[in-house]
């Protein structure tokens, strides 16, 4: 492959792959005024090409297959192969989403299974796995707290609470279900702010969203607490599932006291990311919710086999949200993962992301790193801050992400959580070694090391990538977003 | 340098204001820029529009943020700077001359008077950046 | 221990360095009120033999005969190199490219399905993709409900569906803007199973008109005049599309005075399989004058400081993680994986591949319908011409019918009376250029089978 070129570039007018073109058929039927007057440009090359050109683009990319990814809030662990493969099954591929229930009973009963863990490793009463991605879930998750208040014809309620730590997606959820997200303080121990929440819930109060542990990188310790206020209040808790991981198998999230949840399956479930989806983002909830669970989920029928669950049995459900039953594949993989980790398996799951960011964040704190909260234990991730790299060296969070990438390991979150400056959220996740967690660290040390003597060559990293640093700058102002050529 | 002609008025939400012949003329200060960054885009409210003080009436975009931008007096919208649609950079490189956003005729001209002046302006923007 | 690579010695030397006891103590900040729940539900693990060979079992159970349903979503051939290159670690296990430099495969990648994207719908802009075809109209109502939004005399509140749209992406689209206080307004159709001009004359000044092309029915709408009368209206065009037919079918960017405004659906014929319908994805494009206006992922062209081109994600201030409450939509994945599938089968197939995939379901499509109407008592429902799928009347209830058809190996179409009581008889059928001549005969006479004659 020719760097820089596209598919259209390394194309030839006439060229085509000629064993794609199955016999073609008469369209005299079709009114000629319904017609493309001309066929659509799409690229004209053959198949040895295509195929060079994608295996080639392939390489150009950073993936947990061949590096380490500890990008926090995204437990990008490994994904096993045998989950893909369980899910690549001819029986699953080749079904039809809307085929009878009379023979789809296979699949229905795998997403019963999944329907069934998911329910455990949380203690909720009820989940459905439609929701499409961890938005979609926390979309689905504050349109049932609505719906709840709404079919109670409380309808003064139109404020979610968010912390400020929280993920962007969590106002943006709040929004789009017609709510005003109200942002409270998280305080210097990495906790909620309790005197500012206190102040900010009321009987305007819809909910509020959390993730426990926190985006900080913390366990959230007076949850039980927040649970009481809240729910004294009459709003509702919302878990964002998004740091799930570090307490699966540990701690269930009804058990502190949430009404509704999402779990990221791309995540906690070890299902493939693909280079940005598709995810799942099953939402689980307690009894008040259940009537408001969006459609479709399955159920066990009287005589053993497995059936759907719509509208038609549930009216007060919020709901269809994807065209057919979200992303079906994603389900099964995660159901694969969790058929081979088992409940022994769950358990060891959080422990060992636990283990994991608690060692790497002692071995940066003894390298010298400031850690934004260094009298925390982490949970399954951790924050340093390069605040004091940044205005001694002007090497910034991003400048090491940058460098990071030379010594062959994936950045972490860069400047988030908003409140910390200068940080980069850790995450190791259970699946790496030792021996990856001190490479890295060495690596951090290294690159702090030449941030002192040549900031320079940290300020202008990545140096051994196919591309250096590109101009966003004018990217967004010069907008090129593709097209046919010509 | 964070600079603040003396001659202006500013909001707190840091748009800056001139009177001059019964208009306003509106624009984003240089502290506002600088927080920005390189503005990619600036969306402009419509000419006629009637604008109430406070209300958000344009967003202005870098790469790192979008912020709206807020009328500092109530007023009717009567011209827009479209020269930014091709040349957002104006706000960065003279956001109190070239890189204006628009003008309106207030409802009520005193007003601006109203609003900051320059010294409170900028202890205003040190507070903000305080911590 | 399944995925976790520690040994003893690791952790013991890990504690050491940590400073802790045992890996217990480092949940010591948790209330140990919320700790010992009881996970018992969970069976115990197995190795991955055991695994697979459980799931190949349930996979097995629902393998039927050939499948004649459409409906959204479409058994068409995909070329063997298409997964074979999507699967490879490098696209499989990458996240959302945020850090350009180490993701220039996944950028490029969606760059030119932007353009591949482009060159089929007729528009100027592409988006990186969203979940489904559902979702993809739900952002789409959103986005037009914002780009109208100071339109003088249309009403914010309402978007209008003219004629059969798929009911599923209604359903999903209402569900998701109905708390932004936006209806969703299914319109009737007309005899010929057509959007019913009138019925969107009548309508009032909605946003948005919605139209499916080829609608759910499988029919061609008359989408020239209906993007007339919407546009006269002041309300926004959002064309619900298969991108298959548009290999055939006249650009949503050609429709009427000036093309639709809006073009979203599914991606799932080009070169995803069926799996129960997910993952697939939605695709939207649009004007270049609304593209601040679209949500989810862009990629744009730039430079990088030595000048070499490269690719990177743009238009970002846009979106949750920048703008958080006023974001343009929550949305944050995509379906990265499905469009690298997409990408390559675009690439592969070519205008003539795919053309002749479109040419060839039509016409399998033709032949079945000629098969099914020529027993007794079964014709086709609507007149009007269709592209590869068919509204076929029984002439008694359809869902018996096809419930015996499944039982023996065949999967008839689908029975429409849920979504439509007045077609109750109905059974809306497809035929993809992967069904053989024995299958569609095999149809034929197991219908007739059922019906009894």
């Amino acid at each position: 492959m020719t760097a820089g070129k596209t598919i259209y570039d390394i194309g030839r007018t006439g060229r085509s792959a000629a064993s794609q073109h199955t016999p073609s058929g008469d369209v005299a039927a079709l009114p000629s005024a319904c017609l493309r007057s001309t066929p659509p440009q799409l690229p004209e090359v053959s198949e040895l090409q295509a195929v060079r050109h994608y295996t080639g683009l392939s390489a150009k990319n950073f993936a947990i297959d061949r590096q380490f990814y500890p990008l926090g809030s995204c437990t990008m662990k490994y994904n096993p192969r045998g989950a893909h493969r369980a899910a690549s099954q001819p029986g699953f591929l080749n079904r039809h989403p809307l085929a009878p229930a009379t023979v789809s009973q296979g699949f229905l009963a795998c997403l019963h299974d999944l329907q069934e863990v998911l329910k455990a490793v949380t203690g909720m009463a009820a989940v459905s796995l439609t929701p499409m991605a961890g938005a979609q879930g926390e979309f689905t998750g504050v349109a049932m707290i609505r719906a709840y208040h709404d079919a109670r014809g409380d309808r003064d309620r139109r404020e979610i609470v968010v912390p400020s730590a929280a993920h962007g997606t969590n106002p943006a959820t709040a929004t789009m279900c017609g709510y005003t997200a109200r942002e409270v303080a998280v305080g210097a121990d990495g906790d909620v702010d309790m005197e500012e929440l206190k102040a900010a819930i009321g009987k305007h109060t819809a909910g509020i969203m959390l993730t426990n542990p926190s985006t900080c990188g913390v366990f959230e310790r007076r949850i039980l607490e927040i649970s009481d206020l809240v729910h004294d209040a009459g709003g509702l808790l919302y878990y964002d599932g998004a740091n799930l991981n570090a307490i699966l198998g540990k701690v269930r999230p009804a058990d502190m006291g949430f009404d509704v949840l999402h779990t990221n399956l791309h995540k906690t479930f070890a299902t493939p990311h693909g280079g940005g989806g598709p995810g799942a983002g099953p939402v689980a909830v307690n009894e008040r919710l259940l009537p408001f669970l969006p459609t479709p989920w399955v159920e066990r029928a009287e005589n053993g086999g497995y059936r759907w669950v719509d509208e038609t049995a549930r009216p007060q459900s919020i709901g269809r949200l994807s065209a057919f039953m979200g992303n079906a594949g994603i389900l099964l993989r995660a159901l694969a993962y969790a058929r081979m980790l088992g409940r022994e398996g769950m358990t060891r799951v959080g422990e060992y992301a636990t283990l994991n960011a608690n060692y790497l964040m002692a071995r940066l704190r003894d390298a010298g790193f400031q850690l934004a909260y260094p009298d925390r234990r982490a949970s399954h991730e951790f924050i340093i801050t390069l605040r004091q790299e940044a205005k001694q060296w002007g090497v910034t969070a991003m400048d090491f992400a940058k460098r990071l990438l030379d010594y062959g390991f994936h950045a972490p979150t860069t400047y988030f959580p908003l409140l910390v400056a200068e940080c980069l959220l850790i995450e190791p996740t259970e699946t790496e070694t030792k021996e990856e967690l001190d490479a890295f660290a060495d690596a951090m040390q290294r690159i702090r090391e030449e941030a002192e003597r040549d900031p320079e060559l940290v300020k202008t990293a990545p140096h051994s990538l196919p591309i250096e640093r590109l101009d966003d700058v004018k990217a967004a102002r010069e907008l090129d977003l593709g097209g046919p050529p010509g | 340098m964070n600079e603040a002609p003396i001659e202006l008025r500013y909001a707190t939400s840091h748009e800056w204001a001139r009177l001059e012949d019964g208009v306003v003329t509106v624009g984003i200060t240089d502290f506002a820029q600088e927080a920005l960054g390189d503005v990619v885009y600036v969306e402009q409210p419509e000419v006629g529009q009637q604008a109430q003080a406070g209300e958000e009436i344009g967003v202005v975009e870098s790469v790192k943020a979008a912020v709206d931008v807020y009328a500092p007096v109530s007023g009717v919208v009567v011209e827009v700077n479209d020269d930014l649609d091709d040349a957002p950079e104006l706000v960065n490189h003279e956001p109190y001359g070239d890189g204006w956003f628009y003008r309106l005729r207030p409802d009520d001209p005193e007003a601006v008077d109203d609003l900051l002046d320059a010294d409170a302006y900028l202890e205003h923007c040190e507070q903000e950046s305080g911590d | 221990m399944p995925f976790i690579p520690h040994t003893p010695a690791d952790v013991r030397s890990m504690l050491e360095r940590i400073g802790a006891a045992s890996i217990d103590e480092l949940f010591d900040e948790i209330d140990p009120a919320l700790m010992g729940a009881d996970f018992g539900a969970i069976d115990s693990g197995v190795d991955e033999m055991t695994m697979l060979a459980e799931l190949a079992a349930s996979a097995r159970q629902d393998e039927t005969g050939p499948c004649f349903i459409g409906a959204g979503c479409y058994d068409h051939h995909i070329p063997a190199a298409v997964w074979d290159i999507a699967s490879r670690g490098e696209f499989l296990t990458a996240y959302t490219p945020y850090q350009a430099e180490a993701s220039q495969g996944t950028l490029q990648l969606i760059y030119e399905y932007q353009s591949m994207m482009i060159a089929l719908t007729g528009m100027e802009v592409a988006n990186a993709s969203v979940y489904d075809g559902g979702g993809a109209l739900a952002e789409s109502v959103l986005m037009a409900v914002r780009a109208n939004r100071r339109a003088k005399g249309v009403d914010l509140h309402h978007v209008a569906i003219a004629g059969a749209c798929h009911p599923h992406y209604v359903d999903a689209a209402a569900s998701i803007v109905r708390n932004q206080g936006i209806a969703v307004d299914r319109l009737d159709f007309g005899r010929d199973g057509q959007a019913c001009l009138d019925a969107l004359d009548a309508a009032g000044a909605p946003a948005a008109v919605v139209v499916q092309q080829p609608n759910f029915f499988g029919l061609i709408e008359p989408v020239d005049d209906i993007v007339r009368i919407a546009h006269e209206r002041g309300a926004l065009v959002i064309a619900v599309v298969n991108p298959l037919a548009l290999a055939l079918l006249k650009p949503p960017g050609e429709w009427g005075d000036r093309g639709a405004d809006i073009v979203c659906g599914d991606g799932q014929p080009l070169g995803i399989p069926m799996a129960s319908g997910g993952p697939s994805f939605g695709f939207i494009c649009t004007r270049r004058s609304h593209v601040r206006q679209l949500p989810g992922r862009i990629v744009g062209r730039t430079t990088d400081r030595a000048g070499r081109p490269g690719f990177t994600l743009t238009l970002q201030a846009r979106e949750q993680h920048i703008r958080r409450g006023k974001a343009t939509s929550n949305i944050c994945t995509n379906q990265g994986l499905l469009v690298t599938a997409a990408t390559i089968h675009l690439a592969l197939m070519g205008a003539d591949g795919l053309r002749r995939a479109a040419a060839g379901s039509h016409a399998k499509t033709g032949r079945l319908v000629r098969e099914l109407t020529a027993i007794e008592g079964v014709s086709q429902r609507f007149a009007a011409p269709f592209f590869h799928e068919c509204v076929i009347d029984l002439g008694q209830p359809a869902d018996p019918v096809a419930a015996t058809l499944a039982d023996a190996g065949l999967l008839a179409g689908l029975p429409l009376e849920r979504y439509y009581p007045e077609l109750a008889n109905c059974l809306l059928v497809c035929a993809t250029e992967k069904r053989t001549e024995a299958e569609i005969a095999r149809f034929g006479t197991a219908l007739a089978g059922a019906l009894g004659r």
